[in-house]
């Protein structure tokens, strides 16, 4: 395979045009748990220039492995997930009538009244609700279900779509001021930077990249990567919460996961991995080294591709570092710009200067 | 130049008008209307009337066809670290905010269009009061994707905020979006004003989109004083079966002109419109509206000492949502049915739909 080793001693990521046009077509790319094709393509035809090898799995992960040329070169495997959540048609009533069930972590309070997308053509439809003219009181108190509502692609009966087929939410990526706006930014954020790091990477270590697919409905991808992998290190690359928004009654927020502008989020622990200190430690020092705004994503429940990587075989010291993002789950979620290019400047430096002796010391 | 629907009605959605705020859809109308229309009229509170001179001797009598242009919205009540908090203009059912694309029309530094969206607050950021359930309104917020300080820039209390979904064209020649309650009647009224253009009608007529329906017939109870229309036919939506919706309030979508039957409805005009429709082959149904219609007509008809109403109805699905579905068939059946029916027009036509 053609190696294209340029620019890999000097990266100085940033967000232009071309990077904007990529990250679009990934956010906007429809691939819901299980049908992960259309973003695994994407990503295959960015990284297969620049790899060793590129392999899909049984599972759908795309494994890309790229080696350095340094000697006592680590082995880390990086993770970033192709899914989204989304949903599931599973009864035809007829005249482009739907029902469906949601796959992955949706709030139902989500689903009505939006544009969505269902299948590889991206046919159009909505989820309507009722009128609310014909709503009493107490129906509107109540949440419309996903199990009451309706995918609906319009009456014409021309069979575009059939029970089986896979949708979620029709949003197109935008760039606000300083903002991004789109659909299925975690983890296409991760997915993402992880290519950007395929084409740029550092010398000093052997890059495992794995395009993960069903991270929404239990890190089920990760699990058999990592076996296949058996990566020194493993590093999940995902987006999580901001909470960063005020309160009602005006009290202070003091649980806000991670802020906005705050930086690449470092984890510490969630709910399915204590992250391995000594990698915490590495990504610190490295962020404070290259002088990138960073911070703690609150120890906090919730979990990434680290917590299947970290069990993997006899173990994988293992860490998390994710893209602060309000709204995630929804037709959109919004992330800074900024908080994008750190993160991923924090993940080449924090590689670039990775050593074999990492795993040698003792820190608590 | 023949008028292509499809595309008058993406431009007629795709501009806001909230209610008493519908200056850019009037100036998105009073442009479709200009080739066939003869004189223009905006009244007081802002509803614009087009007239169409007919060819028979002055005075001539006065069809006045009214559809409201206004568009049901939010607007800012407060500004806190950036995000704003809002209430509704018109009926908005809160359980379809959270996730939504609105503009906010900023006003503070020039006016500024600005992308937000309506967001859903974590559970610890809000009172145990607000339950798990759908949010009141109150605790929703609009995030505009901008740093507070630019927020506070550009944004003030009172600032009009409109939904921004883009208009989709889906299965069966429907079309999916906001405010097609009340544009796909709009877009009606263009068909009706085009086919006239070409047709001979001895009667005046004046197309009215009328201003603030959504907030009470507003436009409705005030454009006739001035107007002096001698009836009246009002075109809007009607719910459309569909899913969560079925029984007698609902009609099909794309299948015919459900007419409303009720208090608000000259019997003996009701008739001639039935007439009119039987001649011309276009499906109608009879839609019973025991009490007021909940239309410009029940604010119409009782105007000064009052007009003789009619009203046509388009099947619409989803109404108030931003994702609407109108069949682009039944806009053109409106509006070929009040063409006919103006067209057939006598000058006496009044003394044949008199009581008794």
């Amino acid at each position: 395979m053609a190696k294209n080793k340029k620019d890999t001693q000097k990266y100085v990521p940033v967000m232009g045009e071309e990077e904007l046009a990529l990250l679009t077509k990934l956010s906007n790319a429809l691939a819901v748990s299980g049908e992960e094709q259309e973003v695994r393509a994407i990503v295959k035809d960015e990284v297969t220039p620049f790899a060793d090898s590129v392999e899909t799995d049984t599972l759908g992960n795309l494994l890309v492995t790229r080696h350095g040329t340094a000697e006592k070169r680590l082995r880390v495997m990086i993770a970033a997930h192709m899914d989204e959540v989304g949903f599931m048609l599973v009864d035809d009533e007829g005249n482009g009538i739907f029902e469906f069930r949601v796959v992955g972590g949706v709030d139902e309070r989500q689903l009505a009244g939006k544009s969505i997308m269902v299948g590889r053509d991206h046919v159009p439809g909505v989820i309507g609700a009722k009128a609310i003219h014909l709503t009493t009181p107490d129906e509107r108190k109540q949440t419309l279900r996903a199990d009451q509502l309706r995918v609906d692609l319009g009456p014409g009966g021309s069979g575009k779509a059939k029970v089986g087929d896979r949708g979620t939410f029709a949003t197109h990526l935008q760039v606000i001021g300083p903002s991004l706006r789109g659909k299925a930014l975690d983890d296409r954020l991760g997915v993402f930077n992880l290519i950007q790091l395929v084409k740029h990477a550092p010398a000093n270590v052997d890059l495992l990249a794995a395009f993960t697919v069903q991270e929404e409905v239990g890190l089920r991808g990760a699990r058999v990567a990592a076996y296949s992998f058996n990566p020194q290190i493993g590093i999940a690359m995902d987006s999580t919460p901001a909470h960063d928004l005020p309160h009602f009654d005006g009290e202070s927020n003091e649980r806000y996961n991670t802020r906005l502008d705050g930086g690449p989020a470092i984890y510490l622990m969630d709910g399915a991995t204590i992250g391995d200190r000594r990698l915490v430690n590495w990504l610190v020092e490295t962020a404070q080294a290259e002088g990138i705004p960073w911070q703690f994503r609150q120890p906090n429940l919730g979990g990434t591709d680290a917590g299947a990587i970290h069990k993997t075989r006899a173990g994988v010291p293992s860490v998390s570092v994710s893209v602060p993002q309000r709204y995630l789950h929804s037709a959109a979620g919004l992330v800074r710009i900024d908080d994008c290019v750190n993160t991923l400047r924090l993940m080449w430096h924090a590689l670039a200067r990775l050593d074999a002796s990492i795993l040698l010391r003792q820190e608590n | 130049m023949t008028l292509n629907l499809k595309q008058h009605l993406k431009d007629l959605i795709s501009a806001p008008g909230v209610s008493a705020y519908e200056d850019p859809v009037r100036e998105i109308i009073a442009k479709a209307w200009k080739p066939y229309a003869d004189q223009f009229l905006t009244t007081n509170l802002g509803s614009l009337c087009a007239f169409q001179f007919g060819t028979g001797d002055a005075p001539r009598p006065l069809v006045m066809i009214d559809a409201h242009m206004d568009a049901i919205g939010m607007m800012v009540t407060g500004i806190e670290d950036g995000f704003l908090r809002f209430t509704q203009i018109g009926g908005v059912d809160p359980r379809i905010l959270p996730g939504q694309m609105v503009t906010v029309h900023g006003t503070l530094a020039g006016r500024h269009d600005l992308p937000g969206m309506v967001v859903m607050p974590a559970p610890f950021l809000l009172p145990p009061e607000a339950g798990s359930g759908p949010l009141d309104m109150k605790y929703l917020l609009v995030d505009l994707g901008l740093r507070p300080e630019e927020v506070a820039r550009l944004v003030r209390v009172g600032d009009v905020i409109s939904f921004a979904q883009q208009p989709m064209e889906l299965d069966g020649e429907t079309l999916a979006g906001h405010t097609l309650d009340n544009r796909a009647s709009v877009a009606a009224l263009t068909v009706c004003l085009e086919t006239l253009s070409r047709q001979q009608h001895l009667w005046d007529v004046v197309a009215v989109a009328a201003a603030q329906e959504e907030v009470g017939g507003i436009g409705a109870a005030t454009d006739p004083v001035k107007l002096k229309p001698t009836f009246a036919i009002v075109i809007d939506v009607t719910f459309a079966s569909g899913p969560g919706s079925n029984g007698w309030r609902c009609s099909e979508l794309g299948k015919g002109l459900p007419l409303t039957w009720g208090i608000n409805d000259h019997p003996a005009l009701y008739r001639a419109l039935v007439n009119t429709a039987e001649e011309y082959d276009i499906p109608i149904s009879r839609e019973p509206a025991p009490s007021g219609s909940g239309t410009d007509a029940f604010d119409l008809q009782v105007v000064e000492g009052g007009i003789p109403v009619v009203e046509i109805n388009i099947p619409l699905r989803y109404m108030h949502t931003p994702v609407e579905i109108v069949a682009l068939k039944d806009i053109r059946r409106a509006g070929r049915l009040m063409a006919a029916f103006i067209s057939d027009l006598p000058l006496d036509f009044m003394t044949t739909i008199q009581w008794e």
